[in-house]
């Protein structure tokens, strides 16, 4: 698996690219293969204010929703307009075109926390290994 | 991977939509050995199964599948369930894997030694092969006619060498065969089915092409569309619900309601606008809520958002415009008619 050098990860499997003060997101080339066909995107609008931690979209699978945290504070100056027609282009380019917003951040601390991609490869593989052992989801429904 | 009842079980092999759409146009291999059986035999058999469920048992002929309810005293749903008659006094109840010992105790708890109740779910493994190709693929390992076995029958016979019960059921809307045998055999089985299956283009699948599948036919799922609290009546089943039956636990309340009327009803919701509408989220009338969504999910087959749940008798009128709240936002659905998804040709069949 793919884990580009030039960005920073989250441990919610978001990637950010850094360029002066504008911060591009996505999600990783895990995350999408966790998650399976991607069927729909729910992005925040230009000009809403995100908040680092805090959810700022969702992405959705034929199975599930999940989350997708800012990884950094700032307000959404772009938004990726093909992805609500074309939602499976994060599965097939998840670092290019798959990419969600561009942010002005407003706070260059906020990168501090952010993992390298060397890091987040191991935090990767210590994810394989619960999910191994255990099963990462418990299911909740009967069949 | 992931955890499911106590058992370790695909989710996905190549991908949910993938998968979906092989068994919706060819064929596709499920692994269901998860699901619980629960044998009921002896002279008092018939008797316990026709107390204990909605549906009229004794129409069932040997050789004979039915679908059916475990229902308690309110007339909720223990469990959906299939009853095969294997004899006259011996009936083999495939039942949803997390419910399996709740139902295998319910049921020996009432049979008052009329009846043998046995545990036997691990003596099975389950595949099941569906899709408009399953019957070709299947036809060339076995001796058995497959064309004589009609839909919701079942016959015994070898399969690549491995006795089964072969049955045309399935949980996909499509035509198919549910494959019960000996454990030891079962993984033979498997690639055997997979091989004769190639060339047809035959895909294994996951639970998660399993729960779209039958989303689309609008089959529910124990724990989402059914459960203790919930009545046939309200659930859309009163097929299967045989009030003219003398005696089975859980009529009177079924009486009362069909009398009353019932309060809720399941209902198909299509999403009119942008977003998927997700288990629990809130269904509303000009704001004001109505009911909640059970399942949801976007249709593989009809690339639209589907969703089944429950709304006040009321606002159960196909057409109705409602709204779904997903995630704090109100978005724009409406009552459509059940199923969602009907092969071509099913009436011919089934």
């Amino acid at each position: 698996m793919e884990f580009p050098e030039g960005l920073k990860y989250t441990k919610e499997h978001e990637w950010v690219l850094v360029e002066d003060r504008t911060a591009t997101i996505g999600i990783t080339e895990y995350a999408q293969q966790e998650l399976g066909d991607i069927v729909y995107v729910e992005l925040p609008e230009v000009g809403e204010k995100i908040v680092k931690d805090d959810p700022f979209g969702a992405v959705e699978s034929v199975k599930a929703v999940s989350d997708i945290y800012a990884p950094v504070s700032g307000t959404v100056i772009e938004v990726n307009d093909t992805l609500p027609d074309s939602p499976e282009t994060i599965n097939d380019d998840a670092y290019g075109d798959g990419w969600m917003i561009r942010v002005e951040m407003s706070d260059a601390d906020d990168l501090k926390d952010l993992m390298s991609a060397e890091e987040y490869a191991e935090y990767v593989d210590q994810q394989k290994d619960e999910g191994d052992e255990g099963g990462e989801e418990s299911g909740e429904e009967e069949e | 991977m992931v955890e499911f009842a106590g058992w370790e079980m695909p989710v996905q092999y190549r991908g949910v939509i993938e998968e979906h759409l092989a068994v919706r146009r060819r064929a596709g291999l499920f692994d269901v050995s998860h699901m619980g059986e629960v044998e009921v035999s002896g002279a008092g058999a018939l008797d316990l199964c026709q107390t204990l469920t909605a549906n009229d048992v004794a129409r069932v002929q040997v050789g004979q599948a039915q679908y059916n309810l475990l229902l308690n005293e309110s007339g909720g749903a223990v469990d959906d369930i299939v009853v095969y008659r294997l004899e006259s006094d011996h009936f083999l109840i495939c039942v949803n894997a997390a419910n399996t010992d709740k139902d295998f105790q319910w049921i020996r708890g009432r049979s008052e030694g009329k009846a043998e109740v046995r545990d036997t779910s691990s003596r099975y493994v389950q595949l099941a092969l569906q899709g408009p190709l399953a019957e070709q693929i299947l036809q060339p390992l076995t001796g058995l006619a497959l064309g004589q076995i009609k839909p919701f029958h079942f016959s015994f016979g070898e399969v690549s060498g491995a006795r089964c019960l072969v049955a045309r059921t399935g949980y996909t809307g499509e035509d198919g065969f549910e494959l019960y045998c000996d454990p030891e055999r079962g993984e033979a089985l498997w690639n055997s089915l997979m091989e004769a299956g190639r060339d047809g283009g035959l895909q294994p699948a996951g639970l998660g092409a399993r729960d779209t599948l039958r989303l689309e036919k609008a089959y529910p799922l124990y724990g989402h569309e059914l459960d203790d609290t919930t009545t046939p009546l309200e659930a859309g089943l009163e097929w299967v619900t045989r009030l003219s039956k003398v005696c089975f636990l859980g009529r009177e309340a079924l009486v009362r309601q069909k009398r009353e009327g019932v309060a809720r009803r399941l209902v198909g919701l299509e999403m009119t606008a942008p977003g998927i509408a997700r288990a629990d989220y809130p269904i509303l009338k000009e704001g004001e809520p109505i009911g909640r969504v059970t399942s949801g999910t976007r249709s593989p087959t009809l690339e639209k958002s589907i969703a089944l749940g429950y709304v006040s008798a009321a606002e159960a009128v196909v057409g109705n415009g409602v709204e779904v709240e997903i995630r704090g936002r109100r978005v724009a659905a409406r009552l459509v008619a059940l199923p969602f998804y009907r092969r071509e040709g099913a009436g011919k069949t089934s």
